[in-house]
C-alpha cells in the first residue's frame, strides 16, 4: 500500500484529502447532532414582544405566525395595536434601525378599544363568537352575546361578521384596574448623544410601563 | 521564551495588525461595524475562529501534509479545516445566542472566505511557527481584529448621527476613518 501511495503522489494527495474531508465531515455531524435547536427561539422572543391581541392586521392568522415571519425576515412595522413602541422594542431587540408604522395595516391606537354588544339588537347569530381570536364573546345560537370587557383586546373583528351591526368599539374607560402612571417622556427630556441612545431610552421606558 | 512569545503576541496584535496594517479581512471590518454589539459577536467568533484554525492548520500541515510530502496541498487542506471550524462555529453560536446569530446573518459563514484567516494559516508555515507558537499568533491576530472592528464600530455608532456633508455619508466616511485608523497603527510599526 505505501509502496503504491509512493509510486503515485497523485493516488496519496487523493487519498490524504479525502480521509481529511471524512474525518472533518464526521466531526461536523456529531457537533450538528450536539447543538441540535429546538423550535426557532427568536421567533419566541418577538412573539413576547408582540401584543398578543391575536387580531391579524398585519396579515398573518396570529401574533404567533407573524413572530414567526418576522424572524424570516418580514417587516417589523405591520402591528398596529403594538404600535410604535412595540417597533422600537422589536428594532433594539433584532439589532436594526426602528421604521414608522406601516399605515397599510391600520393606525395605532391611542387608548384601548373593547367590543361593545347592544343585547336588545343582538339577534343570537354567533358569526361574532366564531370570529374572536380569543373567545372573549360568551353566548349560544338565539341567545344573546356579550363581551367579556377585561379579555376583550380590541381587535375589532367582530363588527365586520356581525349581520345586524350591534358592536360598537367603544374606548375603554379608565379605571382602578387600567390607570397607570403617566410616565415622562425620557426622549424629549435630554439630547440623545449617540444613535442607540433613543432606542435604549424606548427599551427601559417600555419595561417601567 | 516566555519574552519571545509576548512579543509575537504585542506584534500580532499591533505592530502586524491584520486589518489596518496587513489589510486582511477587511470585508467584515466594513460590513459588521454598524452597530457595537454585533461587532462585538463577530469579534469573539472570529477571534475563537482564528486560534482554532491557527492551530488547526499548523497541526495538518506538520502531521499529515509534511510527512507524506504533500505540502503543495497546504492551501486547500487549510480552506477545508477553516471551513470545519466556521461551521463549527455557526453551529454553536446558534444554540448558545440565537439573537447573535441572527444579527451576524451571512457575515458568519462568510468567516470562512475571511482572508485573515487563511492568510494567518499560510503566514505560521512561511514564519515556519511551532504549535505553541501558532496559537498564540491566532489569538494575537484574533485579539487585533476584535480590537479595530470594536474600536471601529463605536466610532461609527457616533457618526451615524454626526452632521456629515451629504456625500461623504454612510461607506465613504467609514473609508475615510479606517484610513485614518489605520495610519494611526503604522506608527506602532518599530515597537517590537
Amino acid at each position: 500500500m505505501i509502496d503504491l501511495l509512493a509510486k503515485y503522489p497523485l493516488l496519496s494527495a487523493l487519498f490524504t484529502l479525502a480521509g481529511l474531508a471524512g474525518v472533518s465531515g464526521a466531526l461536523l455531524a456529531y457537533a450538528a447532532k450536539k447543538f441540535r435547536t429546538e423550535g426557532n427561539p427568536v421567533a419566541d422572543e418577538i412573539n413576547n414582544l408582540l401584543p398578543q391581541t391575536q387580531c391579524g392586521q398585519c396579515g398573518y392568522p396570529g401574533c404567533r405566525p407573524y413572530a414567526q415571519a418576522i424572524a424570516n425576515g418580514d417587516a417589523i412595522n405591520k402591528c398596529p395595536p403594538g404600535g410604535a413602541a412595540g417597533i422600537q422594542a422589536l428594532a433594539a431587540l433584532l439589532g436594526v434601525e426602528p421604521i414608522p408604522l406601516d399605515a397599510e395595516h391600520g393606525e395605532e391606537q391611542k387608548a384601548p378599544m373593547v367590543a361593545f354588544i347592544r343585547e336588545a339588537e343582538c339577534i343570537g347569530c354567533t358569526k361574532c363568537i366564531l370570529a374572536c381570536p380569543v373567545d372573549a364573546i360568551l353566548g349560544a345560537a338565539k341567545q344573546m352575546h356579550t363581551v367579556i370587557a377585561n379579555l376583550c383586546t380590541g381587535c375589532d373583528l367582530c363588527v365586520e361578521p356581525c349581520p345586524v351591526d350591534c358592536i360598537d368599539m367603544i374606548s375603554q374607560e379608565e379605571s382602578v384596574q387600567t390607570w397607570r402612571w403617566q410616565l415622562p417622556d425620557p426622549v424629549s427630556r435630554r439630547i440623545d448623544v449617540i444613535a442607540t441612545d433613543s432606542v435604549r431610552s424606548a427599551v427601559s421606558q417600555d419595561r417601567a410601563a | 521564551m516566555l519574552a519571545d512569545y509576548w512579543v509575537l503576541l504585542i506584534s500580532a496584535i499591533l505592530v502586524n495588525n491584520f486589518v489596518l496594517v496587513q489589510f486582511l479581512g477587511l470585508c467584515p471590518f466594513m460590513g459588521v461595524s454598524n452597530k457595537l454589539e454585533a461587532a462585538m459577536g463577530m469579534a469573539m467568533a472570529t477571534t475563537f475562529v482564528l486560534t482554532l484554525a491557527s492551530a488547526g492548520s499548523n497541526l495538518t500541515y506538520h502531521y499529515l501534509l509534511l510527512p507524506l510530502g504533500l505540502g503543495y496541498l497546504k492551501t486547500i487542506s487549510f480552506i477545508l479545516v477553516i471551513a470545519v471550524v466556521v461551521q463549527f462555529t455557526e453551529m454553536a453560536v446558534r444554540k448558545t445566542n440565537p439573537m447573535l446569530y441572527r444579527v451576524l446573518g451571512i457575515y458568519l459563514p462568510l468567516i470562512t472566505v475571511n482572508c485573515a484567516v487563511l492568510g494567518l494559516a499560510l503566514l505560521n508555515i512561511s514564519k515556519d511557527h511551532s504549535f505553541l507558537q501558532s496559537l498564540i499568533f491566532g489569538l494575537g491576530g484574533g485579539a487585533g481584529f476584535s480590537l479595530v472592528l470594536v474600536l471601529f464600530a463605536a466610532m461609527r455608532e457616533r457618526l451615524a448621527v454626526a452632521d456629515v456633508p451629504t456625500p461623504f455619508r454612510g461607506a465613504a466616511l467609514g473609508m475615510v476613518t479606517a484610513g485614518l485608523i489605520s495610519l494611526a497603527f503604522m506608527g506602532f510599526a518599530g515597537l517590537v
